[in-house]
């Protein structure tokens, strides 16, 4: 049992136990890993759980009429109740697997692109989308005539609602894809609001919550959401397992995206009927190892509690932006009322892959760049950024770290 | 300040990426070619004329000195040799073993630890290439 599991409260020391990597050392410094936005590090609960299943458990899922095959069916299909748990899906058939955030949003571009959307409709994004939620919608544009429509943000880095009314005027929005927290400014956005803005105007919305996940507990059906995408890897388990929430009676209408095994209910020479949703969506073998990992990071992160991670975070979040606000020639960009452990930053006169470059030789791991989100550095008016970012493990001491090590890249600079 | 951070930021890559000496869009020029590097977005343009490089880049430091100090590497020189300075100097980084053939573009010598950024200092030369017709 990891030692977070067993500690009453948030106890970061006894959290850093639990993931083997924070020993490591860089350039012979001690690892400070401020990069978790990008891809989380792994406790040991997943590790061993990935670990166990190719040891002790595995064979391919829903084929096998043995016990190795139906042990590990049973195995994969109890996350699929865990991430219903995790969201709070009103049903285990509203989740569905996939490769990664960014292939759950291509699957709806395809299938729910395709098939209910038409030509003239339009769907709106958000100035601070990663590419994953912009350049879907842009071949969906190109290959089946829908327009696409971008929302502006504030300064701040908050969904403008006036640029929103003005995208949703003229009826024929019927999708709204947005991101739920911005991996660039950290800024989430106001879920609830959104959706009933979207539904009050007759159009689906989907969330990627490839980095809200991660920070705070989210439910799907408080919040109103029709779609929702993120990545395991970001949530502290493996790569190579996403998840796709939809409501049931929109998977129904929704045509496969990739055909295969697993995803037919009979084959012929001529015809194929589809399964019902989710197999319908999950064509070939699956990521059986992964999921099963995935499954033991929200053991993992369930049993620390998400208010306590959100409490945790929001703790070093404001201590982050007091040391950052006092390094001489550092801005921070946006700054929204409502925001969680992901900051970016730029320095006077110092290129942020300088910065990276010199944290880096003191064993701190920053990311530098435009983060997968290029034309919101246009918006921003910076050609990239340095980007810190926070995570269960994240310690204050490491916040300071980091302040300190941005004072020595500015004597480098001087 | 520690060794290994200023073996790579050291006075000459510091001095160049600060003020450098072949910065500017010159007014007449024979060739010109554009590069950028897709990750982060930086950007470098060399024009050729008269056998003088001239730079505008706008990037990090690594390839603000690269771009300055190449052309200052090149004056003068035929395509020829201009082809065989980029070869060296790529072995250059890749290796991190000096050249005396290569003069103050050694310098960089310290990237070839910082694999993710040698990118940043051949970018410029592999704009000038083009411009080149190489
Ligand atoms: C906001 C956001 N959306 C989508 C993605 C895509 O995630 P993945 O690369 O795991 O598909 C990311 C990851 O970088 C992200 O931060």
């Amino acid at each position: 049992m990891s030692a977070a599991l067993q500690a009453g409260a948030f106890d970061v020391e006894r959290i850093r136990q639990d993931f083997p990597i924070l020993t490591r050392t860089v350039h012979g410094k001690k690892l400070v890993f401020l990069d978790s936005a990008a891809s989380a590090q792994k406790p040991r609960a997943v590790i061993d759980a990935m670990a166990h299943c190719m040891e002790a458990q595995y064979a391919n899922v829903h084929r096998g009429l043995h016990f190795m095959s139906e042990r590990t069916s049973e195995a994969y299909e109890a996350v699929r109740d865990k991430v219903a748990g995790l969201i709070n899906a009103a049903s285990r058939d509203e989740i569905v697997f996939t490769r990664n955030g960014t292939e759950s949003i291509n699957l709806v571009a395809h299938s729910f692109g395709r098939a209910l959307l038409k030509a003239g409709d339009a769907v709106v994004v958000s100035e601070m989308e990663h590419h994953a939620n912009l350049v879907p919608w842009q071949m969906l544009r190109d290959a089946h005539g829908v327009e696409l429509r971008i929302v502006k943000i504030t300064d701040s880095g908050e969904v403008d609602f006036a640029s929103l009314e003005a995208q949703f005027a003229d009826g024929k929005v019927k999708l709204l894809a947005i991101t739920h927290m911005s991996n660039v400014l950290g800024s989430y956005t106001p879920a609830e609001r959104l959706c009933a803005f979207a539904h009050a105007r007759g159009a689906k919305i989907l969330l990627d919550g490839a980095q809200a996940i991660v920070h705070r507990r989210v439910d799907v059906q408080v919040i109103g959401a029709d779609f929702y995408v993120f990545s395991g890897h970001k949530l502290y388990g493996p790569t190579g397992i996403g998840v796709l929430y939809a409501r049931r009676e929109i998977l129904e209408d929704m045509p496969p995206f990739l055909g295969g095994g697993d995803m037919i209910n009979s084959v012929s020479y001529t015809h194929s009927s589809w399964a019902r949703p989710p197999h319908r969506f999950e064509a070939g073998t699956p990521a059986i190892i992964e999921t099963i990992g995935l499954g033991a990071a929200i053991d993992y992160v369930e049993a620390i509690g998400f208010d306590a991670i959100a409490a945790h975070e929001r703790a070093l979040t404001e201590h982050a932006l007091n040391m950052l606000a006092d390094v001489p020639g550092l801005s921070v960009l946006g700054r929204a009322q409502d925001r969680g452990g992901v900051i970016s930053f730029v320095m006077q006169d110092i290129h942020a892959h300088d910065i990276a470059t010199l944290l880096d030789r003191q064993g701190i791991a920053v990311r530098a760049g435009h983060h997968c989100a290029e034309p919101l550095m246009g918006r921003l008016g910076v050609s990239s950024t340095a980007r810190a970012s926070f995570g269960v493990y994240t310690t204050r001491a490491e916040i300071d770290a980091l302040k300190s090590g941005l004072l020595r890249v500015q004597q480098v600079f001087r | 300040m520690s060794e290994e951070m200023t073996q790579l930021y050291q006075e000459l890559i510091m001095a160049r990426a600060r003020s450098p000496h072949f910065a500017g869009r010159p007014a007449a020029f024979e060739h010109h070619a554009q590069g950028e590097n897709p990750v982060c977005g930086d950007q470098v343009e060399v024009f050729v004329g008269n056998a003088q490089v001239r730079h505008e880049s706008r990037g990090c430091a690594i390839l603000l000195a690269s771009a300055d100090l190449m052309a200052e590497a090149v004056a003068g020189k035929t395509a020829a040799e201009v082809s065989e300075l980029h070869a060296a100097f790529e072995q250059m980084v890749e290796t991190g073993q000096t050249n005396p053939a290569l003069g103050d573009l050694n310098a960089l010598a310290g990237l070839w630890e910082y694999r993710s950024r040698i990118r940043c200092a051949t970018l410029p030369w592999a704009a000038l290439a083009q411009a080149l017709g190489a």
